[in-house]
């Protein structure tokens, strides 16, 4: 089963420059992917047409049967309950608890306190940050804020989660961690996962499927396994 | 159940993000405050000069006194003419035998000097109703034209002065008010413009996970509600108790016995209401401005 299809894909910004060019690409579900590339060869892009924070120019992108480029503003919360987002940065708000930052995403469509509680609590459970529920996050190392996005993106069980770059403030230890876990994820809920990463010790090690972007053009598609970087660069 | 939820998150954050902005908060308190109070007085006012006219409306008449030896069918002829001039509501002869009668309970020295005369002194003279009070002097002077009209006269000119003074204060506060609420809209509407702005990081994460368009609205638009309500509520406790004392000190009755004040209750409640219906819309309209413009969804 298709979770995201995309057809002639083009996404030209309007300062003319076009980040995306003819992408053409079906992810399954239940899939691992890595989004690499140089920087500026347009995976911030592709994984931002993916939750309609762009909008492609030309094509289609269909994302658990939603057509991205014909989503209405009005109903792009639709789209965004399907799925999860990590960022780089985190986007914790520093005035809440672990806790209450995980809550923030359910209280935010409506969910009521009970049904919150133990959805919270699993997914923090999920990420190994239990202990850490009242902590703020000024509190926390890097990894564990970046667990605590995780928990955030994963707490509404969705069937696709889109990182992109979470490793990139992270040393590689740390960054092993945060790899593994959304591997257990992957493994665990069958979520689908697309990371956009510029760690090529990661990507080799894991050995999942790599999609590789030159100057916004697809140049590679390789299967499990059979991406191997230039540990040179 | 859910919107209920959403209601109570709403109202929770709005008054969370009241006390964060103080000052502004304040100010915008404060104006509508202002607003709402002189809302208040002009709409007393205006009501209150609304019953007066009525009031005055039902006592004004125009009398009419004929020149002495007029025969009573030329009074009745008269009569039939006015009758159909464009501003008169009704006409009735008041003869100077009623007059002598009228006068002469009215008064001992009336008495006294009324039986003095063999014959009755007085003149004849015809009551004159009118349709519209603003229009009583072009309708008195057409009156005073006719050849066997000795003078004619309106009765309470003092009155009249008083009902188109009050209708310039009228005016006058429409506008202050119509002015207030742009003001009010203007400030409430920067407030919580800057609501949006420090819980700009808030809304960015709700919209990424999800929240419909509503849900990050909703409480933005709560807030001025609230702004609204508590600007309202000063205003609604003066109205209340200043107008029940105003009436009991006045007795019901305001310079001349026949300006009457409107009853406090129910009149009371209902510009409560209104002030408070005011407020809120404000309220509304203020933060609608800013999230219309600050929150592009
Ligand atoms: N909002 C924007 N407006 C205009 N041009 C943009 C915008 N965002 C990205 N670009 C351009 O589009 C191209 C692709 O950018 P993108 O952010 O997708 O690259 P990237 O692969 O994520 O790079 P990095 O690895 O540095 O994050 C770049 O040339 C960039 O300058
Ligand atoms: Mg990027």
């Amino acid at each position: 089963m298709n979770l995201i299809q995309i057809k002639n894909c083009y996404k030209v910004y309007n300062n003319g420059v076009t980040a995306i060019a003819d992408l053409n690409l079906t992810i399954q579900k239940g899939e691992f992917v890595f989004v690499i590339g140089a920087s500026g060869s347009g995976k911030s892009t592709l994984i931002k047409m993916l939750y309609r924070e762009e909008r492609p120019t030309n094509g289609s992108v269909i994302v658990g049967g939603i057509n991205v480029a014909k989503l209405r503003n009005s109903k792009v919360y639709k789209l965004r309950r399907k799925l999860g987002i990590v960022f780089q940065d985190f986007k914790l708000l520093p005035k809440l608890t672990v806790y209450e930052n995980v809550a923030f995403a359910l209280e935010s469509i409506g969910m009521n306190s009970k049904e919150i509680r133990p959805k919270v609590l699993k997914a923090l459970e999920s990420v190994g940050l239990k202990e850490k529920v009242r902590s703020f996050p000024n509190q926390l190392s890097g990894g564990e804020q970046q667990r605590v996005c995780i928990a955030r993106a994963i707490v509404n069980e969705p069937k696709l989660l889109i990182c992109d770059e979470p490793t990139g403030n992270l040393d590689p230890e740390t960054s092993k961690e945060i790899v593994k876990i959304l591997d257990n994820i992957n493994k665990e809920f069958d979520t689908t996962i697309i990371m956009a990463t510029h760690d090529k010790e990661i990507v080799n090690r894991m050995k999942k499927r790599v999609l590789l972007l030159e100057n916004g053009v697809l140049t590679g598609d390789y299967m499990k396994g059979s991406y191997k970087a230039h540990e040179s660069n | 159940m859910k919107a209920i939820r959403v209601l109570s998150r709403g109202i929770r954050d709005a008054f969370k993000s009241v006390f964060r902005n103080f000052s502004l908060t304040t100010a915008a308190i404060t104006c509508s405050t202002i607003t709402l109070l002189l809302v208040a007085v002009a709409m007393i006012i205006s009501y209150n000069v609304r019953s007066i006219t009525t009031d005055l409306e039902k006592e004004l008449t125009i009398i009419a006194y004929l020149k002495q030896n007029t025969s009573e069918e030329e009074i009745n002829n008269l009569k039939e003419e006015i009758e159909k001039l464009e501003n008169v509501k009704s006409v009735t002869i008041k003869d100077k035998d009623e007059w002598k009668i009228e006068l002469k309970d009215y008064d001992e020295t009336f008495k006294n000097s009324l039986d003095y005369f063999d014959e009755n002194p007085l003149l004849d003279s015809i009551v004159v109703k009118v349709k519209d009070v603003a229009n009583l002097k072009e309708t008195t002077e057409k009156i005073r034209a006719y050849d066997i009209i000795s003078s004619a006269d309106y009765g309470e000119e003092a009155a009249e002065n008083i009902v188109s003074a009050f209708d310039i204060i009228e005016k006058f506060a429409v506008i202050m008010v119509a002015a207030l609420v742009l003001v009010t809209s203007f400030l409430i509407s920067n407030t919580i413009r800057l609501t949006i702005f420090s819980r700009r990081s808030e809304i960015e994460i709700m919209r990424l996970v999800g929240a419909s368009n509503a849900m990050v609205k909703l409480p933005f638009i709560f807030e001025g509600l609230v702004l609204g309500v508590l600007g309202s509520i000063i205003p609604i406790l003066i109205t209340v108790y200043g107008y029940i004392i105003l009436y009991d000190h006045f007795g019901g009755h305001l310079l001349l016995s026949l300006i009457r004040l409107v009853e406090p209750f129910n009149f009371i409640i209902y510009v409560s209401l209104l002030l408070l219906l005011i407020g809120s819309v404000i309220g509304m309209i203020g933060s609608y401005l800013s999230v219309r413009r600050y929150l592009k969804i």
